[in-house]
Order: C-alpha cells, then structure tokens, then sequence
C-alpha cells in the first residue's frame, strides 16, 4: 500500500508529470507515491523523469487501459 | 585532493554530501498563439519538475504571453498542416476561407474545447505552475518598447531584461531552445 496516490486519470502530457512532482513532496523521504493514469505517453515519462530526479520507479503496470506508478521517493 | 578523496573524507566528517550539478534549461519564446505557447510553456514547467533552473525570455509576439489576461487564437491561415478531428476524419480549411471573418474565432473555439475534453492543461494554468515553480520570466524591454507593452499589465514576478540578459542566462545552460 502506497503512503499517497495521485488519480492522474484523463490528463494529457505534461499534467501526469507535474502533478505527480507535487504530491512527492508531501510524501516523507523513503515514502511511497502510486499514480493512476490513462495517457500512454506516461510509461515512457515517468521512467525518464525517475532517471532524472533520481527517484526510483519500483513499477508500473497497466490494467484495463489505467497505468499504475508506484514510485519511490528517495531524492529531494 | 581528488573528488573522490574529498568525497570520502566529507563523508567521514560528516559533512553534507554535494547536491548532484542543478541543471539549467533556457527557452526563447517569440511566438504568442494558442498552438504555439504549448511547446514552450509544457518543456519549461516539465523541466522544472524534474529539477531543472529555468528560464524563459519572451520576446516579440511571445511577449504578449505574460499579459495578466490571456486570450489566445489560433489561425489556420498559412497553416495547411492543421487539421482538426472531425466526425471520424480529419478537416482543414483551404486558405481561402481562413480569411473570412469570424473563422478564426471559431477555430481557436474548437480547439479549446479539445483541449478541454482531452485533458490538456490550459495555457493559463501551465503559467501559473511555472510561475509556482520558480521558472524565472523574463520580459524583452525593447519588445515592450516596440509594440508599446506596459509592464503594469503584465503578470507579477517577471523579469525585465535585453539580449545581453538572455545570453548571459544561456551560456550557463545545458538545454537552450528558441520556440
């Protein structure tokens, strides 16, 4: 269970992303944040953005046209 | 004392380890129409949540951008690649028609209601979290001399500056686009 989660659902690119850098902030250093989204565009975006922040994408799945984040906060 | 030496040894004191290099993006926006802000606004605010500095200097009809009130428009004259989704298809306007009064006004009423029911951010609200999140904005004096600009009308928080002001932003930068 993730410590929040971010109902990114039915917003296009860059929404998913902005809004994602947002609610990690209000998750403790070590937390957990789970995004849902339906922009297909957001697998590749949340990889490349966990690359460059430098926190960790611990996976993402997709189940019936909804993507799921779990992304770990481990950077500032 | 080599970095790593150093490394080692701030981290036997104690010290804070360095934050990894901010990297720093800078976007020169000269176009003012509703298509043509995205591009700019959606790279600065992304970049900006992804850790970047950046900076973005509007200049010529990008500068009408940064007026507290925005209504922007969009043209299908001289734009043969814009085609609107339309009962299945995909329609443009010969360029003929594009001059017809009125035409203008309801294309860009068009696309912003697509814009609406796709879930893209409007123009408005990518500048709101671009000012939220510390984009630095900046102003061309001469643009604002030149098709007389007050700076009272303009958003809070910008920046006034001059080429001079720009290049001395991007030589520090590793990303400089000119949208």
């Amino acid at each position: 269970m993730a410590d929040h989660t971010l109902d990114a659902k039915g917003l296009n690119c860059p929404l998913p992303i902005l809004k994602a850098r947002k609610a990690l902030k209000e998750v403790p250093a070590g937390g957990t944040l789970e995004i849902l989204a339906t922009d297909p565009g957001a697998v590749a975006d949340f990889q490349a953005f966990c690359r460059q922040t430098g926190n960790e994408l611990l996976e993402h799945s997709v189940d019936n046209d909804v993507y799921r984040f779990l992304i770990k906060h481990t950077a500032a | 004392m080599s970095s790593e030496a150093q490394a080692v040894q701030d981290a036997a004191s104690g010290a804070p380890a360095a934050a990894p290099e901010t990297k720093n993006m800078t976007i020169i926006v000269t176009k003012g129409s509703l298509d043509w802000a995205y591009p700019p606004f959606i790279l600065a605010t992304t970049a900006a949540a992804m850790g970047l500095n950046v900076t973005m200097f509007f200049t010529f009809y990008g500068l009408p951008l940064l007026l507290k009130k925005l209504n922007l428009q969009v043209t299908a004259a001289g734009n043969p690649a814009m085609k609107m989704p339309m009962m299945g298809a995909h329609m443009g306007l010969p360029n003929l028609l594009t001059a017809v009064p009125g035409v203008d006004a309801a294309c860009s009423v068009m696309m912003k209601n697509l814009i609406k029911k796709k879930g893209v951010a409007s123009i408005e609200d990518l500048r709101d979290m671009a000012v939220e999140s510390d984009v630095r904005l900046i102003g061309c004096q001469m643009t604002m001399d030149l098709f007389e600009y007050d700076k009272a009308d303009m958003i809070d928080g910008i920046n006034i500056g001059g080429a001079a002001t720009y290049i001395e932003c991007a030589t520090q930068a590793d990303i400089n686009l000119f949208i």
